[in-house]
């Protein structure tokens, strides 16, 4: 009602220079109700923001600080007496670096070998003319549906001599049928069919069309699921949990699982008891942030892209 | 004379797709090791699960090894145990869901109403990037922040009078398990939401404008219509997953002393096939959670199909 009586009012209050103010797309002009519901929404998406990055900070700003102050507990979102004791620490503990190292090789490796892998079924997937296409793409689906298990996929690793080398952690998790979908679709849609009709009339085979004209025009795709495909590898610690047995072949994930949850320090003797504790309890932070450093350098490059993706895995709904 | 062209024309089509292989042939052979993958990899350990139904020994082969029946399912149902662990797999899922599904539908509608670009993306950024963060690592955060000695947020539960030593507590577990998925996806899963916003037909919001709508109004009548579809998409996928919650974070979340409330049906797989290397036993307990949660997803996905026209397929 105040907004009725407000509205007639309003013409000969305006002075003529506010007219042309300028509204940029579909902004709705707002009233008071409006402006009290938009306070509403920026409190809610601050303490969004607070909530996620306090944590984060917090790990960052302990893991520059020393020993005492982290073990004491004192430190909240600034380094408190600052130090890089912690990272010394890190650096020099043979058992993370040999991790760090395994998971380049995990990460690099695996994301070739399922890229690859991907393309190959995805593109054919992806061709109408393919005969067998529909069955194909329900059994790439029902993957997503119901999987073999734990123990029995563990039989076929164990079956093919494939337990404690470096395979297992590759192979058993090179597709995933996600981004299959997701490569499946973009090639469908975004690959112009004219394209393919004039490098018929050229008499182009089908592996040379999507080596020089299909792979250049897929760069968004191929950095999306490479970039997933590298990010899940880097993260994940299960198949190295089932299925090695020796420690230099453990992923970084596994390394840092013994050093920061299954927890094994402990000083020699007494009195080097207090001082390994508050490095250990140093490290730990240290660790969290060395580890999470490679991820963290790609992910402001690739947060568009991985929109994108997302966008793309969602069209096919 | 139908019957007849009929035959022809099926006549035709077989010669023209045999031709159109030939001529294709890179195609199928580009095809070769990704199948070879889905078959090896997928298919086989489905077959595999046969030894649910055997007494499976090493010696014997899967294929040697007598038939058991449902034994193993028996002796699994049998143990008390069997109900706490399903009794926990539901729980923390249902409470996952009931947490996980609504906040990223609201964080996108609030980043949707947002027009300041830089608060906008910055917003954004920092939401998404737990999303790329280890389950090893935010684990590991979650013990050292609510650590009682070291972390910063023992002290503000302390504050509030809640027990200082979370992660300990088997009360805590699920709260602690559901709200760092929250705190870790959340953003993330906005996305897919901010994406169908985005989609959204302009002259709506314009026709909005004209009837003089508040932005709730416009929220109400014009945004959540417009999201329906991917919401319904997201939450039967969401519900259809509910029994195959993940292992990974509840077993390094497990300690002796939240074993109660921690202790799922994924992590009592490991435990008993590959700690105690009781294979069939695991396997059983294995597809008996597989075969309920397709279940319900197919139901559920008929379900929402009928009453609101939206499925997976």
């Amino acid at each position: 009602m105040t907004i009725e009586t407000a509205a007639p009012q309003a013409p000969p209050q305006t002075p003529p220079p506010r007219r042309p103010r300028r509204r940029r797309g579909n902004q709705v002009q707002d009233t008071r109700v409006d402006r009290v519901f938009m306070v509403g929404v920026y409190i809610l998406l601050c303490t969004f923001l607070l909530v996620v990055l306090v944590p984060l900070l917090n790990i960052v700003a302990s893991s520059f600080s020393s020993p005492a102050a982290v073990s004491s507990g004192r430190v909240l979102l600034w380094p408190v007496e600052f130090s890089l004791v912690g990272y010394e620490a890190v650096l020099s503990n043979k058992a993370i670096l040999t991790g760090f190292g395994n998971s380049l090789f995990y990460a690099g490796v695996g994301t070739l070998v399922s890229v690859a892998l991907t393309v190959m079924i995805a593109y054919p997937l992806s061709r109408s003319e393919l005969v067998g296409r529909k069955v194909l793409i329900g059994g790439v689906l029902f993957t997503m549906l119901f999987s073999g298990g734990l123990i029995p996929t563990y039989m076929v690793v164990r079956a093919l001599g494939l337990l404690d080398t470096r395979w297992a952690i590759i192979l058993p998790s090179a597709i995933a049928a996600w981004q299959v979908l997701i490569a499946m679709t973009f090639f469908r849609t975004s690959i112009p069919g004219e394209l393919y009709e004039a490098a018929q009339l050229d008499g182009t085979s089908d592996l040379r069309f999507l080596w020089s004209v299909v792979l250049p025009l897929s760069k968004p795709l191929l950095a999306v699921i490479a970039l997933m495909y590298g990010i899940g590898q880097w993260n994940s610690y299960f198949s190295a949990l089932i299925y090695l047995r020796s420690e230099d072949l453990y992923p970084l994930q596994l390394v840092l699982r013994d050093l920061l949850i299954v927890n094994n320090t402990g000083g020699t003797n007494l009195a080097d008891q207090l001082a390994a504790q508050q490095m250990a309890d140093l490290m730990k932070f240290s660790l969290i942030v060395v580890s999470t450093v490679p991820v963290l350098l790609v992910y402001p490059f690739v947060a568009r892209h991985f929109t994108k993706g997302v966008m793309l895995g969602s069209v096919k709904g | 004379m139908t019957a007849l062209s009929a035959q022809r024309t099926a006549a035709l089509r077989r010669k023209a797709r045999r031709r159109s292989v030939r001529r294709h042939w890179q195609l199928y052979l580009l095809l070769v090791l990704p199948v070879a993958y889905f078959v090896i990899f997928q298919y086989i350990p489905m077959a595999n699960n046969v030894i649910a139904f055997k007494d499976y020994s090493v010696v014997e082969g899967i294929w040697g090894s007598p038939w058991a029946g449902f034994d193993h399912f028996e002796r699994f149902f049998a143990n008390p145990v069997a109900w706490d662990l399903i009794r926990n797999t539901l729980v923390l899922s249902l409470y996952g869901f009931l947490a996980g599904f609504p906040i990223p539908i609201i964080l996108a509608l609030a980043l949707n109403e947002v027009r300041a670009r830089f608060f906008k993306r910055t917003v954004q950024m920092v939401t998404y990037a737990p999303h790329f963060i280890s389950t090893v690592i935010v684990v590991s955060m979650l013990i050292l922040i609510f650590s009682p000695r070291i972390g910063f947020m023992s002290d503000f539960l302390g504050f509030f009078g809640m027990s200082s030593n979370l992660l300990a507590d088997p009360d805590a577990f699920r709260s602690v398990y559901v709200w760092s998925d929250v705190w870790q996806t959340a953003g993330y899963s906005a996305i897919i939401y901010m994406a169908a916003l985005a989609g959204i037909d302009p002259s709506l919001y314009e026709a909005a404008r004209l009837d003089g709508a508040s932005r709730l109004r416009k929220i109400w009548h014009v945004d959540l219509p417009g999201i329906a579809p991917t919401v319904v998409v997201v939450m039967v996928l969401s519900v259809g997953s509910i029994m195959a919650i993940g292992f990974e974070k509840a077993f390094l979340l497990q300690n002796p002393l939240n074993l109660s409330t921690s202790e799922i049906i994924a992590t009592y797989t490991y435990k008993i096939g590959l700690l105690n290397a009781d294979f069939s036993l695991a396997t059983a307990v294995g597809l008996f959670n597989s075969v309920i949660n397709l279940i319900l997803l197919l139901a559920v996905n008929t379900v929402s199909k009928r009453v609101t026209g939206n499925g997976l397929w």
